[in-house]
């Protein structure tokens, strides 16, 4: 128990500020050249919620997911997990941070050591943090997560390749619960299987959080599946924030010209409507993030930007929870492009 | 525990490491038996009957000494069962942990690591072996340490280039991510995966080190005359290409233990991956 | 749908691989066709045949299948040609474009070789009138400054632009066909967007017919005339894309279509449908389907449901049309 207990209850799980995360990218004569992958990005993920993180390639979405999990180190910035600093952290409280933060990874078929039995790989965890002391206690440990994520108890004794797709998952699901985690980074948990896995896998997960209060970092770059994921969601692109809000406000009122375009990507259900609707259709190509455009990184390929956006994007918001990074939110929502 | 058992009782399964593993182990019967076993000495010279073609009284013939080329290779086996075994044994464990520690660090250690195999690579065999010699003194030691040291690099290169393409696997990544130290990883997780190249390797390297032997007691570094070995027999029946047994006794007793250990070494790759495991099991069901 | 007059049709193909007790039976029965001009959406999960019915249909099945039935290219039977008339009745006839646009380039070429190289094989063009044909092609597929593009290698380029490449490519020589792989599963939906538009656009210009590889249902809903929903290697479903979208008849369509989170229509929870697709080496007795089905009748557990017109033009293979 920690002096300032009570203001616990109401700060954020996960409070991520100005994060930057910048890989090295040769030389061009005397000057290093760097990859700007992520760019003063912040959000807060409240504790038994679900935070959506969504952006096409090259977002840097999940390049949060790594520095949250040690897996790539952040430039600059702060991460607090419940007040402890995820990124100054070294040694023992590291490793506590590794228990803390679980992931589940995209390819279900690559992210399970295939020389491993499943049982052997959903007890890792246990091992690596000692946290069961006996034996039978950490297998009876192993098939309460399979029960939990709908597996048999026998599949213990599995190795990878002999599990489908989905039951893959669930082992790497598993696996992410079994030391007890307070956040569980899902980086395209659902992207690699089929629509009709991806159904199993997306119910099993908001099951799961009912059930025990789980706190998700939902990273997606499919739209829907965000939607029907998140309590809230952050819209990134070329490693910047481009909209963050509470589910139905975004989803019902886009309000910056990247999210309405990436909305209206998507294929319409109704092949009638589909073939009729206007569609935003974004020109250009991504830029180098070597090389980032300035002022709104988006600017370049967006139709709705002018001059000034060459300059500064201002955070606007249109309301208490609903953030958009852009100059021309007014002419976004009026939903039309003056050429 | 469980899965060791059930990988040697598949490894019995197959026909093809059952007949190498019974290869091999009649080939250490003959090692240790040997003496008993053989109708002549190794070093029972007699020149009134040199270079005799195969025959009742000597079925492999004998040599330029009238020596019984049978006998001779049924003495050899310790020696040269010996020398290539222990040879292996240490390029494989220093070769291995090398190539592990280069592979999956990067960095500074693997730059050291790579030039210390580099510097190995550049020397000739018989350089390093002389210079081990001259500490050491000639022998069947001698002879093991230096080809265990000469096969070193090849081990820690095969190995490095296999864990440079596992530590990119995103099941190590995850291993990354849940907080297990490194040496955790590289037991759990990578060695387990970079071992069918190793093993390949080390069939390999078995037959070489056979013949490296051979180059090194034709020196008079290795084994000492007139003790017998594959290799210095095959080495020594080189100058007589009409008495055609002389060569080629000692070579089929060579290409029987290679062939043995590459039967065992197949079977072994087989039953240590869970996937061909499971191929192998269900033909058994059938 | 006629097969004499079909751009490709497909009848009866079957393919397996391997023999004896673990033969896979990947592609078993399947006959669809695609008129002139015409878009033909090949629907399925992993694992359903989809994509080796195509290949297997167009001779490129891998070395180590079986293939039987009969594909006809304006007529011609491709799977009873030798390798060389194949080689050119394909080359001549069929475009292809698959998944992933970076593995089906040559790395060594440039943009320009890779497109006139088809050109000048098959349309015997010099390689100054194939050049001007590439240029041509390249601004067709609305590559932004094409002549600068056709210097490039591939890895100089982004994935959208990669993928227009490989559209280029197979409309090179003008051909009857377009089968496409997939093409946009790599992408992200916004260069997806402007893919789904040019294939589009290009096919009312050119007036090709295209077969169009997809998981998705929704991507193809934009594109198709008609859809086929495939599953364990047997064509479930067929019908024109409106009808299917309106009117689904087999349960496993209806499956697909509600398992799928859509925006802007919240559910407590999705349909999903339980379990995981069939091994091909270990297929049911009766409807492939069984297994994973909502209603379960019991006929269906041992007695395969025959492809049947349950609407004029709409074919299910299920003896449940009338449930809902």
């Amino acid at each position: 128990m920690t002096p300032d207990d009570a203001s616990t209850t109401d700060r954020p799980l996960l409070s991520v500020r100005d994060l930057s995360v910048r890989f090295p990218a040769g030389r061009e004569g005397r000057v290093r050249r760097w990859v700007h992958a992520v760019e003063g990005v912040g959000f807060d993920v409240e504790r038994g919620r679900t935070l959506g993180l969504v952006g096409e390639s090259g977002s840097g979405k999940s390049t949060i997911g790594n520095a949250l999990t040690g897996l790539v180190r952040a430039t600059s910035g702060t991460v607090h997990l419940d007040g402890t600093d995820v990124l100054t952290a070294r040694g023992r409280a590291a490793r506590e941070l590794r228990r803390r933060i679980a992931m589940v990874f995209q390819d279900p078929y690559a992210s399970l050591d295939p020389r491993r039995s499943i049982g052997a790989t959903i007890r890792e965890p246990l091992d690596v943090h000692r946290l069961l002391a006996s034996r039978a206690q950490r297998a009876a440990r192993v098939a309460e997560l399979l029960d939990l994520v709908g597996l048999p108890a026998q599949a213990a004794q599995r190795y990878p390749h002999e599990l489908s797709g989905g039951q893959r998952q669930r082992v790497s699901i598993a696996r992410a619960l079994a030391a007890d985690p307070d956040l569980i980074v899902l980086d395209e948990a659902t992207a690699s299987l089929d629509v009709s896995v991806q159904a199993q896998i997306m119910n099993l997960l908001r099951r799961l959080q009912r059930e025990l209060g789980l706190t998700y970092l939902f990273i997606s770059h499919d739209l829907a599946a965000v939607e029907h994921m998140s309590h809230r969601v952050v819209v990134m692109y070329l490693g910047r924030l481009m909209e963050q809000g509470e589910r139905s406000g975004l989803y019902e009122r886009p309000a910056h010209p990247y999210t309405q375009a990436l909305m209206s990507a998507i294929p319409a259900d109704d092949p009638a409507v589909e073939r009729t609707r206007e569609r935003i259709l974004l020109s250009g190509e991504l830029p180098s993030p070597v090389d980032p455009p300035s002022g709104c990184v988006f600017r370049t390929r967006c139709p709705l930007a002018i001059d000034a956006c060459a300059d500064h994007v201002p955070p606007v918001h249109l309301d208490v929870d609903h953030t958009a990074w852009c100059l021309r939110t007014d002419a976004a929502l009026a939903g039309r492009a003056p050429r | 525990m469980s899965a060791s058992t059930s990988a040697w009782r598949l490894l019995l399964r197959s026909p093809v490491a059952v007949a190498g593993l019974g290869a091999l182990g009649l080939l250490v019967v003959l090692a240790l038996l040997g003496p008993v076993l053989v109708p002549y000495g190794a070093n029972a010279v007699d020149v009134t009957r040199a270079l005799q073609p195969p025959s009742g009284a000597h079925w492999f013939g004998t040599d330029d000494l009238g020596r019984d080329v049978l006998s001779r290779v049924v003495l050899a086996a310790r020696a040269s069962l010996q020398v290539s075994v222990v040879s292996v044994s240490i390029a494989l464990v220093l070769g291995v942990a090398l190539g592990l520690v280069a592979g999956y660090f990067r960095g500074w250690a693997d730059a050291v690591a790579m030039r210390v195999v580099d510097v190995l690579f550049a020397f000739p065999v018989m350089l390093l072996a002389i210079a081990i010699v001259a500490v050491l003194g000639p022998g069947l030691t001698t002879a093991m340490i230096a080809i265990g040291i000469v096969y070193v690099p090849v081990f820690a290169r095969v190995t490095r280039a296999s864990v440079l393409g596992v530590r990119e696997e995103p099941y190590v990544r995850a291993a990354v991510a849940i907080g297990a130290g490194p040496l955790r990883i590289i037991r759990t997780h990578v060695l387990p995966n970079v071992t069918a190249p190793i093993i390949v390797q080390t069939s390999l390297s078995l037959a070489f080190a056979i013949l490296a032997e051979a180059a090194l007691s034709f020196l008079g570094l290795g084994i000492q005359p007139p003790e017998p070995s594959w290799g210095r027999m095959l080495f020594d029946g080189k100058g007589f290409t009409g008495s055609w047994w002389m060569s080629v006794f000692p070579g089929l007793a060579i290409f029987v233990t290679v062939l043995a250990f590459n039967l065992v070494g197949d079977g072994l790759r087989d039953v240590l991956d869970p996937r061909q495991r499971s191929v192998l099991e269900s033909r058994r069901d059938r | 749908m006629s097969t004499t007059t079909a751009a490709l049709a497909v009848e009866d193909l079957h393919v397996t691989i391997g023999r004896g007790a673990r033969v896979a039976r990947i592609v078993r029965g399947v006959s669809w066709s695609v008129q002139p001009g015409q878009t033909l959406g090949v629907v399925g999960e992993s694992g359903s045949g989809k994509s080796m019915s195509v290949l297997a249909a167009t001779g490129l099945a891998p070395a180590t299948a079986r293939v039987e039935g009969r594909a006809f290219l304006d007529g011609t039977d491709l799977l009873g040609l030798g390798p060389g008339e194949l080689r050119r009745t394909r080359g001549r006839g069929l475009g292809f474009v698959f998944q992933d646009p970076m593995t089906s380039l040559n790395p060594l070429l440039t943009v320009e070789r890779q497109i006139t190289e088809g050109i000048e094989e098959h349309l015997g063009a010099t390689r100054r009138a194939a050049r001007t044909r590439a240029l041509e092609l390249l601004e067709m597929v609305g590559i932004p400054d094409a002549a600068r593009r056709l210097e490039a290698y591939p890895h100089q380029m982004s994935g959208g632009m990669r993928q227009r490449v490989m559209i280029a490519i197979a409309l090179a020589c003008e051909p009857t066909m377009l089968v496409a792989d997939e093409p946009t599963t790599a992408l992200d939906v916004t260069t997806q967007a402007q893919i789904l538009d040019i294939v589009r656009e290009l096919q009312e210009r050119i007036g090709m017919g295209v077969v169009w590889i997809s998981h998705d249902l929704g991507v193809v809903g934009g594109l198709a005339d008609e859809v086929v929903v495939m599953y364990g290697g047997q064509v479930l479903e067929s019908a024109g894309v409106q009808t299917l979208h309106d009117a689904p008849a087999h349960p496993y369509t209806r499956g697909l279509l509600g398992a799928r989170p859509r925006l802007g229509r919240l559910r407590e929870e999705l349909v999903a449908i339980p379990g995981a697709p069939p091994d091909p080496r270990a297929l049911p007795g009766g409807c492939v389907f069984y297994e994973r089905c909502p209603i379960k009748a019991e006929r269906c557990a041992h007695e395969v449901p025959p492809l049947a017109e349950v609407a004029p033009g709409h074919l299910a293979r299920t003896f449940c049309t009338e449930e809902r």
